[in-house]
């Protein structure tokens, strides 16, 4: 290869370039979002995992089923009932719109427009 | 290097069944999945075969003036479902409101009868049609009529296009044309509001019904003028009062057979 000292310096230095974002953040871990944990209740209706995974489809059924179907009562894997609400379930624990679903939301860029006609706890001590 | 056909396809097939089988499992100790329990529906929900209201405009009519001005059914409604109070009639959100009888029979108008009934305030509402236009011309399936004739709206699926409107005979759905949030009076929050681009109108209280409870603008009403109840039971207590009082429907001709009767 020809001028191959300046080739393998000017590839490593590429190489460097573009991966300084991972070196700069390297073991960083505060940039992760960390959702506020529940202000009251002890479990949330399934288990963490489950919840940060599938949520959004959860919300989705429910919409479904309570709004079309009439199903207004949730039954959680572990047998206890709840009603089916955003407003009346979900926010009468997890008490900040906000710092519990909007830390993430804003980490990864997803607008859900959830929040545009239901009312966020922070939306109804406005009107207190 | 010599790989005959035979071998190349014997490699192939350990490569994606591995790569199969070490995917699945994966999958398995990887996503928190859950067995999903259907549920039923409410235990303590009212069930009706066609939910109808009878409005006894002549006891509203007899509460006086101030209880018709300050009427406590549509304030109830418009507390429980967040409906805001914008001034610009172009842009007002109804649900329940009051109107005269030239604006609630345009098609009975007499002059004799006129006079007679002028004096009568009508309280108005969605009508619940049992055969209703604003379903047939919804593209999304956002309002669809309920197997207990209740005519709803799902606000998720709306996408505003205004055919509802355009289709219902009675005036009874109204658009959002900007954030309702700022019109608001007071909050409730057990009910959502909407947003710009929404079409709203009455839900018969699904949401109350659902839970066991009659509608709010009947539970309100201090001459107990509304009556709600079951037009397929002919034993409920509308049934009996329809049997013996002569009723209105907004529009009959219109063949949409509304479920809201008034007695004058």
């Amino acid at each position: 290869m020809y001028n191959a000292d300046k080739v393998i310096v000017g590839i490593l230095v590429l190489i460097i370039f573009f991966t300084t974002p991972f070196w700069l953040n390297y073991k960083r871990v505060e940039a992760l979002p960390k959702p506020e944990r529940a202000e009251k209740g002890e479990k949330c209706i399934e288990d963490t995992a489950y919840m940060r995974a599938y949520h959004m489809k959860l919300l989705d059924e429910w919409r479904n089923e309570k709004v079309r179907e009439s199903k207004i009562y949730y039954q959680s894997s572990d047998g206890r009932i709840y009603l089916k609400s955003l407003q009346r379930t979900c926010m009468e624990c997890h008490r900040s719109m906000a710092n519990f679903c909007g830390r993430c939301h804003a980490m990864f860029a997803v607008k859900p427009d959830c929040w545009k006609c239901h009312i966020a706890p922070e939306e109804v001590k406005k009107w207190r | 290097m010599a790989l005959n056909r035979r071998d190349f396809f014997r490699i192939l097939g350990i490569g994606v069944i591995s790569s199969v089988g070490v995917a699945g499992l994966g999958r398995i100790s990887s996503r928190a999945e859950i067995e999903v329990v259907e549920h039923k529906a409410s235990p303590q929900a009212l069930i009706g075969k066609r939910w109808g209201m009878v409005i006894d405009m002549k006891k509203c009519l007899e509460a006086g003036e101030e209880c018709i001005n300050n009427c406590k059914a549509i304030k109830a409604c418009h507390i429980t479902h967040n409906v805001p109070s914008i001034p610009d009639k172009k842009k007002e959100i109804k649900w329940i409101w009051m109107d005269n009888f030239i604006h609630t029979f345009p098609e009975l108008e007499d002059i004799r009868l006129k006079e007679h009934l002028k004096k009568f305030p009508f309280l108005l509402l969605c009508n619940h049609c049992d055969n209703p236009p604003c379903v047939r011309v919804c593209p999304t399936k956002a309002t669809y009529k309920r197997k207990d004739g209740i005519v709803m709206m799902d606000f998720h699926r709306c996408i505003g296009c205004r055919f509802c409107m355009a289709g219902c005979p009675y005036g009874a759905r109204s658009f959002n044309w900007i954030d309702p949030r700022p019109y608001l009076t007071s909050i409730n929050p057990e009910f959502p509001s909407r947003k710009a681009g929404v079409v709203e109108k009455c839900l018969f209280c699904y949401q109350r019904l659902d839970e066991g409870k009659l509608p709010a603008c009947v539970e309100a009403c201090p001459s107990k003028a509304l009556i709600f109840g079951d037009l397929g039971d002919p034993n409920s207590e509308i049934m009996q009062i329809l049997k013996e009082r002569f009723a209105l429907r907004r529009k009959a001709e219109l063949g949409t057979q509304p479920s809201v009767y008034y007695l004058i």
